[in-house]
Formats: structure tokens, C-alpha cells, sequence
């Protein structure tokens, strides 16, 4: 083989291999020496480096190859010596022949006590990005046209691949900076929900508390059916926003301490769909908030309102928060009676599943608060919720197991008879 | 006989021997170069490397054979290429590196070779 082949195929490979490497986006320190290596390989130079063209008038020395790299990061330029780089020609860089004016004349002594022969200019989209400096040819030989083609290509890849790398860098900050942003306005989001729950609340003097405790129990219901935390801090969001159509609802209804009439009831019955319309024009970070704080009166026995939905019809983030809702009445105490015992509760989640609670909700709901009362869970939210002394006693375990095991029958029952209706249909 | 990592090398007198693998790339090259670094600060005066088992020799190889010749420069040793194949032959005439190694048919001939020769002057 001829040595015009050889160095062809010699070249070749080495451009090859360097197009790999550039394109590769992990370490970049990485890919710029062995970037240098490449180039210094495929002509046989003894040193080189790469330095890329700071904000100011610094460089900054990325790669370097027996080159002392403090003489290089000493170097400075400034932008009128920029200008006339980036269309020189390769020839009139080699520092024995180049120009004894601008940047190349006032450093070109330096550069030559340091071993470099050549400046090539970094050029990315008629920018001037940094530099490429080499040393002799090992050979002693002189740089030939085809030499000063092949370093052309190389230095343009390089260029290329540190320009790359430095652009995704700005996107990987930009993609931080907006994931920071994004998190502080779910923040915002979330204390000022919390805020106006706090602010429906407050209008029934008897449920002080309630928007905030439908919430956490929605949330712990959610988390338990096995919900990805997006979508447990949208129920919980849900939960705090369930009973905000009562702010339209006359606060003497609201806060009437014993049974209210027909017209009354009517009027407070409102607030569901009164809620959904102060809900819907809001962009939530969540999904279907709005038919959350809707559905939350409506019954599996399609008794509820305001639409009197059944069962499939119900989404299973609205039967969670009429949970919530429901289990937060019984255990707090109203104007006109004292809250009930757990066993009465657990009694009337039991009676009142698949008419107005969903079995599987229901379920996950025992099965969470049995977590905590075993131990099984070191947070104990639900415990705190319900004050001091309310899940104590043996029974309380035996209630709850029992439950959980009803609750799973009858999710099972439900489904074979599913199943058996769909077979028939 | 000691290895470093798949790098053999072994010393004879104040010679050391390292053979470089059949494809000499970036990964094998730092490890030759390591080896060969590590044997001149134990004070080896001399590297025979052996190319009997390489096959091919990419430009990153070459870029870090030439980081070894300046680095025994620098420690007054002095670097022996031996049993290159033709092909690698063909490229270090080219690439101008037998300008600054001697390369012997195999390593007798180099290890021979250098024990003719006196050392070379330090380069500080």
C-alpha cells in the first residue's frame, strides 16, 4: 500500500473515531482529551491542547497534551482580535509565517517557547468558540496541504462537539430552573388552596377544619388504592376544594344548629355544582378536580346529587372524597349531637357500603387506618386526626380486620357478578 | 512476570519489557502508558515495548506511543519498538516515530541492542 493510502485510511479511522466521540454527551472533559488525542494521533504531533474562548477576554484550557496549561489559560483576547480569526487561512496560523499583529503576533513567542507550531482557530457558526494549538510534526516534517484539510475537519468537530455540549448544558439549567419554578408554583398552589379551605371553613362555625381533614383522609385513602403521588396530591387538593360551592351557599343555612327545612336543604344542596362552576374556569396542575368537588354527594344507589349518578358512573376520585367527607361528619362533633363511637362508624361504613360507598374505597380506607394502629405505619396521620384516645382498645383491630374482610368479599362478589352480567349480555 | 490489569510486562536488569495488546486504542494505550510510567519511576533506564501480539495501532495510540517517548525523554531512558508487524510498520515510517525509536525484530534483538548502547543524556 502506497503511504497516501495508508495516511487516507490512517485519517479516516481517526475521523471516525472522533465523530463517535464528540457525539458522545457524557463526561465532557473525557471527550475533549480524547478529542485532542485523536488529532494529535492521526498526524503524529508531540503536543497540543484545546482552549475555549471565556465570557471575558479569559480562555479557559479544556484539554492539554504535554503543554503546560497555565501559559495557556494566561492568554487573553479580546473581541476586536476575534474578528479576523475566524476566515484566516491555515497557512498564515503556522507561527513561524503568521502575522506579528493581533492575538497570534502577541503571544507568538510565547506560544513557540511553549512547543506550539500551530493556532488553529475553533469556529462554530461564524463564532469564534476557542482554539486548537499544535506542536511539531514528530517527524520534524513540515504540515502539508492535505495536513492542514485534515486538521481543518478535526478542529471543526471538535468545535462541534464542545459547542453541543455547552448548549446542552444551558438545557439541562434551563430544564432545572423551570423544575424549581414548576415546584415552587405547585407550592403556591397547594398553601393557597390550603388557605381558601381554610377560609370555606371558617363560614361553619361547627366543621372548623373539615376541607383540610377530607383532604389528608383522601389523600391516605388514595395512596393506599396504590394512586402515583401525582394524582394523591390532586385527590387531596380535591379533598381541600370538596365543599367550596358552600361559600355560596347563606351562611345561616350553613350554620343552622339543628335540622334545616325542605327549602333549606334544597339551597345547601347546591354546593356541589356550585363548587364545580367556581372550580372548572381554574387550570389545576391535577386532573378533574372539579368533578371531584361535583360528585362528592352523589350515591353508588344513584340517590345522590347533584346528578344522581350510579356507581360506574361516579369517577372513583369523587367516591374517595365522599369517604373522606362522610367519615369526617360521623367522627366530629355537630351542633346537635356528639360525634360516634368508631364502632358505630365502622357499623354504618358496612351498612351503607354499595349504596353510598364504594366496597374497594372503603377497603383501602380500613386497611390504612389499621396500618396505623398496628404499627405497621410510624405515621400515625389518622390517629392524630381523630384526637387523643378515639382508636384505642382491642376492639378497634377486631373491627377493623373484620371490615376489611367484608369489604374484599363483597369487591369480589361485585366483580363475579360483573363478570356473569357481561357473559349474559 | 506482573500485569497490569491485561498489560504483561517484565524487567530485565534496568530494561523493562511491556507488551502492548493486539489492538492498541485508547483503552490499552493509557494502560501501556501507565505500566510504562509506573517501570520508569521504579527506575527502569530503558523500554523494550513489544507489539508481537498487535495487530492494529488507531491514532490514539499513536498520540499516547509518542506521550511514552516524551516521557522517557524526560527520565534519560531510552524506548525500543519491537516485533511491529508490517502494517504498524508501515505506519510508524509514515507518522515519523521510527525517526525517534529504533525498532528491532524482536525483543533479544532489542533488549541486545540496548545493552550496546550507553544510556542516553537526562532531559530536564
Amino acid at each position: 500500500m502506497d503511504q497516501s493510502n495508508q495516511q487516507l485510511i490512517h485519517t479516516f479511522g481517526a475521523l471516525a473515531d472522533l465523530g463517535q466521540e464528540v457525539a458522545n454527551t457524557g463526561d465532557f472533559n473525557e471527550m475533549v482529551q480524547t478529542s485532542i488525542h485523536l488529532l494529535l494521533g492521526t498526524l503524529a504531533l508531540r503536543r497540543g491542547a484545546v482552549v475555549e474562548c471565556g465570557s471575558a477576554a479569559s480562555m479557559d484550557c479544556v484539554a492539554v497534551w504535554g503543554v503546560d496549561r497555565s501559559s495557556i489559560e494566561a492568554l487573553e483576547i479580546c473581541d476586536e482580535e476575534k474578528a479576523p480569526l475566524v476566515d484566516a487561512t491555515l497557512n498564515s496560523l503556522l507561527l513561524k509565517n503568521g502575522s506579528t499583529n493581533g492575538f497570534i503576533g502577541r503571544y507568538r513567542d510565547t506560544l513557540i517557547a511553549n512547543g506550539i507550531a500551530l493556532v488553529i482557530p475553533m469556529v462554530v457558526r461564524s463564532e469564534l468558540k476557542g482554539f486548537v494549538f499544535l506542536g511539531e510534526k514528530a517527524s520534524g516534517a513540515e504540515f502539508t496541504t492535505e495536513d492542514f484539510d485534515t486538521i481543518r475537519a478535526m478542529t471543526r468537530h471538535i468545535g462541534v462537539g464542545i459547542h453541543t455540549h455547552r448548549l446542552l448544558e444551558q438545557v439541562a439549567q434551563r430544564a432545572a430552573e423551570n423544575r424549581r419554578l414548576y415546584e415552587e408554583l405547585r407550592a403556591i398552589y397547594r398553601d393557597t388552596v390550603r388557605a381558601f379551605a381554610a377560609a370555606i371553613d371558617i363560614k361553619d362555625k361547627y366543621t372548623q377544619g373539615h376541607s383540610e381533614r377530607v383532604g389528608k383522609y383522601s389523600e391516605i385513602i388514595a395512596r393506599e388504592l396504590g394512586w402515583s403521588e401525582d394524582e394523591v396530591e390532586g385527590i387531596q387538593i380535591a379533598g381541600y376544594l370538596h365543599d367550596v360551592g358552600k361559600l355560596v351557599v347563606d351562611r345561616d343555612i350553613i350554620n343552622a344548629p339543628y335540622h334545616i327545612n325542605a327549602k333549606q336543604s334544597s339551597e345547601l344542596s347546591r354546593h356541589p355544582s356550585a363548587g364545580y362552576e367556581i372550580l372548572a374556569p381554574i387550570n389545576h396542575p391535577y386532573a378533574d378536580i372539579p368533578l371531584m368537588a361535583k360528585y362528592h354527594h352523589e350515591r353508588l344507589d344513584g340517590r345522590g346529587y347533584p346528578d344522581g349518578l350510579v356507581d360506574e358512573q361516579i369517577p372513583l376520585g369523587a367516591k374517595i372524597v365522599s369517604l373522606a367527607d362522610s367519615f369526617d361528619a360521623m367522627t366530629t362533633d355537630r351542633p346537635y349531637r356528639r360525634r360516634r363511637s368508631f364502632e358505630d362508624v365502622v357499623q354504618d361504613l358496612r351498612q351503607n357500603s354499595g349504596t353510598q360507598f364504594d366496597y374497594s374505597v372503603v377497603g383501602a380506607f380500613a386497611r390504612a387506618i389499621l396500618k396505623e394502629v398496628s404499627g405497621e405505619t410510624k405515621e400515625r396521620r389518622i390517629v392524630k386526626l381523630l384526637g387523643k384516645g378515639y382508636l384505642e382498645g382491642e376492639q378497634v383491630s377486631t373491627l377493623l380486620t373484620d371490615l376489611i374482610a367484608d369489604m374484599e368479599r363483597a369487591t369480589q362478589n361485585k366483580k363475579q357478578e360483573q363478570s356473569a352480567g357481561a357473559g349474559n349480555s | 512476570m506482573e500485569t497490569n490489569t491485561t498489560i504483561r510486562s517484565h524487567c530485565v536488569g534496568t530494561t523493562a519489557v511491556v507488551y502492548a495488546s493486539d489492538y492498541l486504542n485508547k483503552l490499552t494505550g493509557e494502560r501501556i502508558e501507565r505500566e510504562c510510567r509506573r517501570q520508569l519511576d521504579s527506575g527502569c533506564r530503558a523500554l523494550v515495548i513489544d507489539f508481537s501480539d498487535t495487530e492494529l495501532v488507531n491514532s490514539i495510540g499513536v498520540s499516547i506511543l509518542l506521550g511514552i517517548i516524551d516521557v522517557a525523554e524526560r527520565n534519560g531512558a531510552e524506548v525500543v519498538f519491537s516485533d511491529v508487524n508490517n502494517q504498524t510498520r508501515a505506519l510508524f515510517d509514515m507518522l515519523g516515530l521510527t525517526r525517534l525509536v529504533a525498532v528491532a525484530k524482536d525483543e533479544n534483538e532489542a533488549l541486545t541492542s540496548l545493552s550496546l548502547t550507553p544510556p542516553p543524556p537526562a532531559v530536564n
